[in-house]
This record gives C-alpha cells, sequence and structure tokens, in this order.
C-alpha cells in the first residue's frame, strides 16, 4: 500500500484514534486496524526500506527480510487474536495499550538501524506496563513498577550498548550511515550490554523473575497481549544480532529447564503458563545459538509458540473472567459448563506438548534436529527432559486442573461470544499449521524450504513416546498422591534476592535523601565552625519562621562554602 | 520615523511601559487586556527580531544613540535571540489565558498589580537577555527578581506559606545578586569597562590576575543561585509550589532559563574558553554539581506528595542536564543545553498549565487530589501525560534529542560517567513521572478521592497542548528553530579548541 512505511507506525497512531470513537465504531476499528496493517505488511517487497528524519537524525526505519517478516506477521495475528479477545473490554487505556505495544512490538522488528529499535523497545516497555496496571489493585500497581523497572533497565542496557557501539567505531563525529541492526561480535563492552538488555527481555535465567511476576497480575485480555510480544521481540532480536553464540545454546538450555520445578508446584494456573513460557522460550534461544537451522526452528517455534500460548492464556482469561480466579485449587470440574473454552485450552495444551498434528510438533522438531544435527547429545537430552516437562505442567496441569480434577462446584457460563471466536481462530491455526506445516515453512528464513518432511517415523514415534511416558508419570503420581498438592503458597524465586536487597538498597538511598534533605544539610555542615555560622545569620534572624528558616540558614552557609571551595580550587588550579 | 530599527529596544519597552500602565489602571479586566496584548506583541516584535538576526548576523542596538562602550548596548546574536523569542513567547501564551486561574488563586483587587508584576518580570528577562553591558544587566536582573519575590507572594490567599517561600526566595535571590555585583565590581575593577564585549576583550589580556579570578568565582556561584543549581537550589521548590500556578509557569519556563543563557553568555562570550576552562576549573565546577543536581533532584522528586513541589525537584534536575551541557565546552553539549531549554521551557510551562488546570477543579495538586482525575479531565490527565514523556525525554519529544546531544557530547569529551549520569537520571525521571501518570489514570491504590466536577475550561488545557505540541515538533524536526540553535551552538564553542 504504502511505501517504506513500516506497519508498526500504522498501528501506533491508530491506537491513538481509539479513545475518540464510540463503543461500536471502537470495536470495529480494533478489528479493522491489525488487518489493515498486515495488509500493509504483506504489500512490502523484501528488502523494502523507508527512511524518516527525526530531528537532523536519518532513521533507517523499514527493513523487511525472512526474519523480520516471520515475526511481524505472527505478531499481527497475535494482535488480532487479542484484540477479539479483548472486544467487549471498556476500559479505552487497555485497547490502547495493547495496540500501542503491539504496534511497537511489531516497528521494531521490521527496524533497519538500533535507533528506531531502541525507541520501539522503549515504546514496548512503558505501553506494556499499562495491561498489569489497568487491574486496578495495589498488587497490580506494585508488580507494573517492579515489571516496567525491569523493561527499562533493559532499554537503558541497550541504548548504553549501542553508544558503546558509536565509540567502538569511532564515535559520533565518524560515523557515516546508519547503526544498522545486524550481526554483533561479543568482542567488546557494546556487544554484551546489548545481549544483556536482549537477555532481560528474552527472560534469562536470574533475569527472568519480571515475567513470571507481572503477566499473573496482569487484566485477564492483557495477559494475552503479554505472552505475545515482549520475549518473543526479544527471541528475534537474538535472531538478528548473534545468531550462532555459543553462549545462548546453554542459557537456553538452562531456561527450558528450571522453570519446570517451579511449574509444577505452582497453583496460579497463569503463573504455570508464564514459567512455561520461559521453558519454551529457552528452546528458542536454543535454536539461535546453533545459528542456520537452528534460527529457522526458533522462528518456527516462535511463530507456533505466540498462536497456542496466546490461546492457552485466553483460555485461562475466560475462566478468570467468569470465575474471578486462576488458582488451581479453586477450580475444577469447569467442563461441564464451559465445553469450548476446555476444547480449545486442550487443542492448546496438545500443541505446547508438541503431539503429532499439532502446531508445536511441526515447529519444535527442527529445533532438535538443529541440536541433533550439530552434535550435542548433553543439550538434547536436556531439551528432551524439557519437552517431558513441558507436557507435564503445561499440557496437562493446565486444562486439568481448570476443567477436570476435583469438582470444585463452579458452574460459570461459557466465556463469550468474541472470546470464544478468538479461541476458536487460534486453535483452529494451531491445528492447521500442525497437519499442514509447509505453510509455516514457507515464510521461514534460513535453510529451511517448503517441502521439508517433519512427519518421518522417527520424529513422531519419538514424540509420542516421551508424552506417552510424561502422560504416566502424572497419572502415577496423582493416583498414588504423591502429585504436589494444589495450594495457595508463595514458592521463592530468585527475585526474592532482587527484591529484598533492592529495597532495602532504595530506601536507604532515596528515605533520608528525600525526607530528611534539610536535615542531612544541616548535618554535613554541623563540623564547620560554629561562628561563621552565626555571623552570617545573625542578620537574618526573624521570629516564627523557624521552620522555613533552616533551610534558608543551611543554603545560605552552602552558598558560601561553594564560594570558597570554587576560589580555593581556583587558586590551585591557577598556581599548577 | 520607521519603527524597523528601533525593535530592539521596543522588545524591552513594550512590556516595561505596559507593565507602568497596567500598574494604573486598576481594574482587573482591562489590565488582562493590555498584559495579553503586551505580551503577544512582544512575542511578535522578538520574532522579527529573531528574523532579522537570521538574515544579518549580530543585532547591535545603541540606547540613546550613545555608542559602546560609553553608552549602554542591546546586542542580539544567534543565541539570545532564541532566548528572547522563548521567554516572550511562554509568556504570549501564558498571560492571556492566565484569567481563570488568576481569578481562583489571587484576590481580586490584587489583579491589576498581578498583571503589572508579571509584564515587568517579563520585560527584565527580556532586559537580562538583550543587553550587552554588564551593569545593566545586573540591574534588569533585580527587576525581574524583585517583581518575581512579589509574585510569589501573591500565591498567600491560597496558601500562607507563599509568605515563607517569597522571604526565603527574596533573601536568596538577594544573596545570589549581590555576589554578582560583587564579581562584577571586580571584573569591572580589573578592567576598567562594563560592556560585555569590550569586557571580554581586555579579559583576554589579563590571563586571569586574581582580582579577575576572584571575580569570576563571585559571578560563578552568583549565577549557580539564580539558576537553581545544586546544591543552592532550595528556595525553588517553594517557590514554585506557593506562587499562583500561573506564575509558577511562567517562571519554571523562562526564568532559570534566563539564569542558564547568562551563564552561558558569562562562560563562552566574556570569560571566554582561556579563563573559564583553563585558568579557572569552571567546567569541573559545573559539571560536578550538574550531575549532582540531575541525580540528587530526581531522587528527592520520586518521594513528593504534592505534584507542583514533584515539578519544581524535577527541575533541579533539568537545570542539571542544563548546565551539564554547557560546561561540556562543546558544540554538542552546547547544543544539547540550548535544545533542552527550549524544550525544557516548553514542557515544564504545559505541566504547570496542566496542574493549574487540576488546582482550579480540586483545589489542590496533591497526589490525592490527582487521584483518577483522567476520567473527568482527559484533556488535562493527556497533557500530563505527554509532558511526563517528554521529561523522561522519550523519543519524539524534544527531551530525547537533547539529551541525546548530551550523551554524545560526554562521549565525545571521554566522559564515560557523565553519559551514564544523564542515563541514570532518565531512568530516575521514569521513576516519578509513571508514579505520577499511574496517579491519574489509575488512581493511587488504596485511596478514594473527590471527583472533579469536569474537564477544567479550554484556556488551561489548549494552551498546555499547544507547548507541547511545540515540544513534539522540537523532537521529530530538527529545522524548527530554523538553525538558530546550530549557529549559536558553533559560534559559542567556535573559541574552543
Amino acid at each position: 500500500m504504502i511505501s517504506g512505511l513500516n506497519p508498526g507506525f500504522l498501528l501506533m497512531a491508530g491506537a491513538l484514534l481509539i479513545p475518540l470513537l464510540p463503543r461500536l465504531l471502537r470495536q470495529g476499528w480494533l478489528v479493522a486496524l491489525p488487518l489493515l496493517s498486515a495488509a500493509q505488511l504483506l504489500t512490502l517487497d523484501r528488502g523494502d526500506r523507508g527512511e524518516v528524519t527525526l530531528a537532523g537524525v536519518t532513521l533507517h526505519t523499514l527493513f523487511v527480510d525472512d526474519l523480520s517478516f516471520t515475526f511481524a506477521l505472527v505478531f499481527h495475528l497475535a494482535l488480532l487474536l487479542g484484540s477479539i479477545f479483548a472486544l467487549k473490554v471498556e476500559d479505552a487505556t487497555q485497547h490502547v495499550s495493547a495496540v500501542l505495544y503491539g504496534g511497537a512490538a511489531i516497528a521494531a522488528c521490521l527496524a533497519r538501524d538500533l535507533v528506531t529499535l531502541f525507541i520501539c523497545w522503549e515504546v514496548v516497555a512503558v505501553a506494556s506496563a499499562f495491561l498489569i496496571w489497568a487491574q486496578r489493585t495495589p498488587r497490580a500497581y506494585q508488580t507494573g513498577m517492579r515489571y516496567l523497572a525491569w523493561q527499562i533497565l533493559s532499554g537503558l542496557l541497550l541504548l548504553a550498548g549501542i553508544l558503546a557501539l558509536v565509540v567502538e567505531r569511532g564515535g559520533p563525529a565518524k560515523l557515516t550511515g546508519p547503526l544498522v541492526f545486524e550481526a554483533l561480535p561479543l568482542d567488546g563492552a557494546a556487544g554484551w550490554l546489548i545481549l544483556l538488555a536482549f537477555g532481560i527481555k528474552a527472560a534469562f535465567p536470574a533475569l527472568h523473575t519480571w515475567l513470571s511476576d507481572a503477566y499473573p497480575e496482569a487484566t485477564p485480555t492483557g495477559a494475552v497481549f503479554l505472552s505475545g510480544f515482549t520475549s518473543k521481540l526479544a527471541v528475534y532480536a537474538l535472531a538478528r544480532a548473534f545468531a550462532g553464540q555459543e553462549v545462548l545454546v546453554y542459557v537456553g538450555a538452562a531456561m527450558a529447564i528450571f522453570p519446570i520445578f517451579f511449574a509444577v508446584i505452582e497453583n496460579d494456573l497463569r503463573r504455570v503458563l508464564a514459567y512455561s513460557l520461559i521453558n519454551q522460550v529457552g528452546f528458542m534461544v536454543v535454536g539461535v545459538g546453533i545459528g542456520g537451522l537452528g534460527v529457522s526452528g526458533a522462528a518456527a517455534h516462535a511463530f507456533a509458540h505466540v498462536i497456542y500460548k496466546g490461546l492457552l492464556f485466553m483460555s485461562t482469561g475466560a475462566v478468570l473472567f467468569r470465575t474471578g480466579t486462576a488458582d488451581a485449587n479453586q477450580l475444577g470440574g469447569l467442563y461441564r459448563t464451559m465445553p469450548f473454552t476446555a476444547v480449545c485450552c486442550m487443542i492448546g495444551a496438545a500443541s505446547i506438548s508438541a503431539f503429532p498434528l499439532f502446531s508445536g510438533f511441526a515447529a519444535k522438531s527442527l529445533i532438535m534436529v538443529a541440536v541433533a544435527e550439530d552434535h550435542r547429545p548433553g543439550v538434547w537430552f536436556l531439551l528432551l527432559f524439557a519437552a517431558a516437562g513441558v507436557f507435564h505442567h503445561a499440557g496437562i496441569k493446565v486444562p486439568f486442573f481448570a476443567f477436570f480434577g476435583h469438582d470444585s462446584g463452579k458452574r460459570p457460563p461459557e466465556a463469550p461470544w468474541n472470546m470464544c471466536l478468538a479461541m476458536g481462530l487460534a486453535a483452529a491455526l494451531c491445528i492447521g499449521i500442525g497437519c499442514y506445516p509447509p505453510v509455516l515453512y514457507a515464510i521461514l528464513p534460513g535453510p529451511i524450504t517448503a517441502d521439508y518432511a517433519v512427519y518421518t517415523a522417527a520424529h513422531v514415534i519419538t514424540q509420542l513416546q516421551l508424552l506417552l511416558f510424561s502422560a504416566l508419570a502424572f497419572c502415577v503420581l496423582m493416583l498414588s498422591g504423591r502429585y504436589p498438592p494444589e495450594l495457595t503458597s508463595t514458592n521463592l524465586d530468585v527475585d526474592w534476592l532482587w527484591r529484598r536487597p533492592g529495597r532495602v538498597v532504595w530506601r536507604e538511598l532515596t528515605g533520608p535523601i528525600a525526607a530528611n534533605f534539610g536535615r542531612l544539610q544541616a548535618l554535613l555542615l554541623e563540623g564547620l565552625p560554629a561562628a561563621v555560622s552565626r555571623a552570617v545569620m545573625r542578620p537574618l534572624r526573624v521570629d516564627g519562621l523557624a521552620a522555613r528558616f533552616w533551610a534558608m540558614r543551611t543554603s545560605v552557609l552552602v552558598t558560601v562554602v561553594l564560594l570558597l571551595a570554587y576560589l580555593l580550587v581556583g587558586a590551585v588550579h591557577a598556581a599548577r | 520615523m520607521t519603527l524597523t530599527p528601533q525593535v530592539p529596544a521596543l522588545v524591552v519597552l513594550v512590556p516595561l511601559l505596559a507593565g507602568v500602565v497596567i500598574g494604573l489602571v486598576r481594574h482587573a479586566g482591562l489590565a488582562w487586556l493590555l498584559a495579553s496584548l503586551a505580551s503577544v506583541t512582544t512575542f511578535a516584535l522578538t520574532l522579527a527580531l529573531a528574523a532579522r538576526v537570521q538574515a544579518e548576523g549580530v543585532v547591535i542596538y545603541a540606547m540613546g544613540g550613545w555608542a559602546a562602550p560609553t553608552g549602554i548596548e542591546l546586542r542580539v546574536d544567534a543565541l539570545n535571540a532564541l532566548v528572547l523569542a522563548l521567554v516572550a513567547g511562554m509568556a504570549a501564551v501564558i498571560v492571556p489565558t492566565s484569567r481563570a486561574s488568576v481569578a481562583r488563586e489571587v484576590p481580586a483587587d490584587r489583579h491589576d498589580q498581578f498583571y503589572a508584576l508579571v509584564l515587568l518580570c517579563v520585560a527584565g528577562m527580556l532586559g537580562v537577555t538583550a543587553t550587552g553591558d554588564a551593569f545593566n544587566l545586573y540591574v534588569l536582573i533585580e527587576i525581574s527578581s524583585l517583581t518575581a519575590y512579589a509574585l510569589v507572594a501573591l500565591g498567600r490567599s491560597r496558601d500562607r506559606r507563599a509568605l515563607t517561600a517569597s522571604f526565603q526566595y527574596l533573601i536568596m535571590g538577594s544573596i545570589g545578586a549581590s555576589f554578582l555585583l560583587v564579581g562584577l565590581g571586580y571584573l569591572f575593577l580589573a578592567t576598567g569597562t562594563l560592556n560585555m564585549a569590550d569586557m571580554a576583550v581586555r579579559l583576554a589580556d589579563l590571563h586571569g590576575s586574581t582580582t579577575v579570578r576572584t571575580g569570576v568565582a563571585f559571578v560563578i556561584v552568583g549565577l549557580s543561585l539564580k539558576m537553581a543549581l545544586f546544591p543552592v537550589h532550595q528556595w525553588m521548590a517553594d517557590a514554585y509550589t506557593y506562587a499562583p500556578t500561573s506564575v509558577t509557569a511562567l517562571m519554571a519556563s523562562t526564568a532559570t532559563k534566563v539564569g542558564v543563557y547568562i551563564t552561558i553568555r558569562f562562560v563562552y562570550t566574556i570569560f571566554g574558553h582561556e579563563l573559564s576552562f583553563v585558568i579557572m576549573p569552571t567546567d569541573a565546577f559545573l559539571l560536578a554539581f550538574a550531575c549532582l543536581a540531575i541525580v540528587v533532584g530526581s531522587l528527592q522528586a520520586i518521594r513528593q506528595h504534592d505534584v507542583r513541589r514533584l515539578l519544581a525537584y524535577s527541575s533541579v534536575a533539568q537545570i542539571g542536564y542544563l548546565v551539564l551541557g554547557l560546561a561540556l565546552g562543546s558544540a554538542l553539549g552546547l547544543s544539547g543545553t540550548l535544545v533542552h531549554l527550549l524544550n525544557h521551557a516548553l514542557v515544564k510551562g504545559a505541566l504547570f498549565l496542566a496542574v493549574g488546570a487540576v488546582v482550579y477543579r480540586q483545589g489542590g495538586a496533591t497526589m490525592h487530589e490527582l487521584t483518577g482525575i483522567a476520567r473527568r479531565m482527559p484533556l488535562t490527565a493527556a497533557a500530563i501525560a505527554v509532558g511526563g514523556l517528554g521529561l523522561i525525554g522519550v523519543p519524539l519529544t524534544g527531551g530525547f534529542v537533547s539529551k541525546w546531544y548530551l550523551v554524545a557530547g560526554a562521549l565525545e569529551a571521554g566522559l564515560w560517567p557523565v553519559a551514564v549520569v544523564v542515563l541514570v537520571g532518565s531512568l530516575l525521571a521514569v521513576a516519578y513521572v509513571l508514579r505520577l501518570l499511574q496517579v491519574v489514570y489509575f488512581g493511587e491504590p488504596g485511596t478514594v478521592a473527590p471527583e472533579p466536577a469536569g474537564e477544567a475550561p479550554a484556556s488551561f488545557w489548549a494552551p498546555a497542548l499547544l507547548l507541547l505540541l511545540g515540544s513534539v515538533a522540537l523532537g521529530v524536526s530538527g529545522q524548527l528553530t530554523g538553525g538558530l540553535i546550530a549557529a549559536a551552538a558553533g559560534a559559542l564553542a567556535g573559541g574552543a579548541p
């Protein structure tokens, strides 16, 4: 349609219209906007460029290749499905932030230079925080703040990395042409800073706590958007800049393993999903670390993952919307009155567990093959274990405790039609991609082509064995009563380390400075000869102004001290 | 007789005379009308002057036909043409739209005084900016300061603490002015001239004698007080909090900016590179306090309950950015300072106007009174949101451009820690701005607050949004100032190696 226009910008501009529209028109606009933007994306040619001059700096805002196209396309799908799912939400703030958030993620994927990437990166951070705050509880407020602190830290690291890159390339004066977002070497501060920035958004181990902390606190519809964009944007960025970096293989493997244990003991089903999200992103990071076929696999996995993870968050969101809780111990037996949601949830569960004929199988197999072909048996076994774990907690636990399990007695009505529609569409996509993977393979980057055969006997049998034994383990544990019970509990994650000492440091830092600044000044100045104080203060002494006076007295003292210090330093400076 | 050659003088004389006339009319409506006319006229004059500077270069106007160094001259180049247009422009936006706010916050029998004082204050600031004479500069500073003290005190009918705030401002401001006067005295003793250009030439020959160095120290410290540079910034928080809101909007966007302008003028034009940076350690001195201002000011802003105080401490931090750029001593740093000067004036002016709307509707501007106002006052809330993002320096606002320059300037000078301070300052700004936005949009958790009766009159949010539009335009297009910034930065830093 419009040559050189990044579709993300179209979305961001369109988001600003949302609050101005009356209700029905707004609902139409929410659906039409992603479709319009997707049409714009589809009409762009590979290699299309868009250059915008911003305050004298030329930004290269658009670059379409297979990698960016894949991610931008699936982000459009996620935005469309999420918008349909959230269609009946009355709160315009949520709609604006969701569309801004998705638009910025899409714009970031298609950005040609690092400055554009950084700008979009920050919009992603701020817009998404509002999806958490929109829950409007004190808890959501606190969580949103912690979430935002991490996201902003990521943005700052990215900016610092970009600046370091400028310095490494000879300073601002020597810079000609754009800072193209391309493969970056890990041989200086710049590369590591940027990797760390991406790592926070990708939820690397120990940097992941914002994710499992915040997503379960978002609004029922907000979590659907959150699960789609942030971490996958990070996977895209890693694939663009650090494909084939050895370190990512190990980081990814760790990410795939550790969340499993948390997911198994967790009671809040949306938090279970958040942990499994980290585990899934771990697979992708391994793929990126291997490079080549691995990157194709990571892109395929991200594509499938955005849809089925969205589906799972939608079904738990629908449950939360209808019952007011997503805690396993308060749910159960909902299949009676919410059969459609239950079926959709199981389709999502089958997809995330990589059952043959579901989308996860078509995607995850690529990564496993890439690991095997790269001759990494250790990582391969770890991922195999992780895959079994996924089935265990996301594939069985979520649908089982929500819709089956012990009967909670709750009989909520089926989800509203728009939620059902969104879930149905997502479920259809999961099955469609699983049954006919060439549609996905055709658009992937890397060495993969549409005729790649994923349904080989070896793949299918390996996966089925894995799944059946995992299911067996669940059954045995469940029947023997050894399965961790669903209890309301708080499970400690490494974020305790950030939060407790962090809070103390923060309090110690801001508290005295902010609350007692005047006293602090006085404290610092008490060491000075009292005579100076008296001499300066005597003419100023006025009754009844004592409280104000104190600040003034110290201010005057500070002025005198400043002058003396400056004169002294000046004299020493001149003498040298 | 054509008036065109007299434009530099008229820029100062129009508001000055209008102020005197308004002081005589004793009618609130008429005073407002005259003040509005005068401020808009002045703005038009400054624009004409800026266009002339752009076309002809430096414009020199000898007062009364007495040529410098004997007489007083006005000397307008790219730098002060920009500041003149800024000051007059802010007055032209704020004065005509201030009527509702003033009616709410200032007793009715004082309106004529209010507008007279505002115009005299503006005239003082414009004179300070335009003059090429050092003693004239001191006199005009006193005019703008004395009127400002009185304006702050006019906030007393809303809150008695305006009186102590005004008193504190008076004491600190007078000390600052006295320091400046003493410093100028030393420089006059050493050079025998009060004309700035003349002084600059003669100072270069003196190579920093003890007298000169003492003079420099007094001037720099005095100006630090006037700019409210950390750690002599305490007066500003009270003054901004208790003054009538439109006064705060005007002062926050002009007074400290003029202070920064004078500092640039002294450091670069009068003292010159050698005296400022080689003989005296002005760069290190200002840089250190600028960094402290950014960090401490932002930290203090985070904990505030009253939004005006929050914004005042944010100004302390923003002044840190301004001083940081000028202390870098390079064209990049100065560009950062000048862009930030414009941007911060626009953003802070807009934010205080929006806060004025809240005061108008809610009677105060604490976090409690801001709770969830977005529902009933969406436009005011939008102004606070966009202004807040501008304070952080989010891309597409002018704040991003200026911080970009500052960081690039710091890196160019090899000052890594300074670049880090700029970034950390942005992070802290995120904290206090988002806390504000969270309260405005979602309400403070766990509090029930009075609902505002409705959106404030358009005279509050329309000028705020207009100023923010300016800030965004500054962020999107580098051409907005017609190359004045580049010209000014280039000319000033030209002396630097």
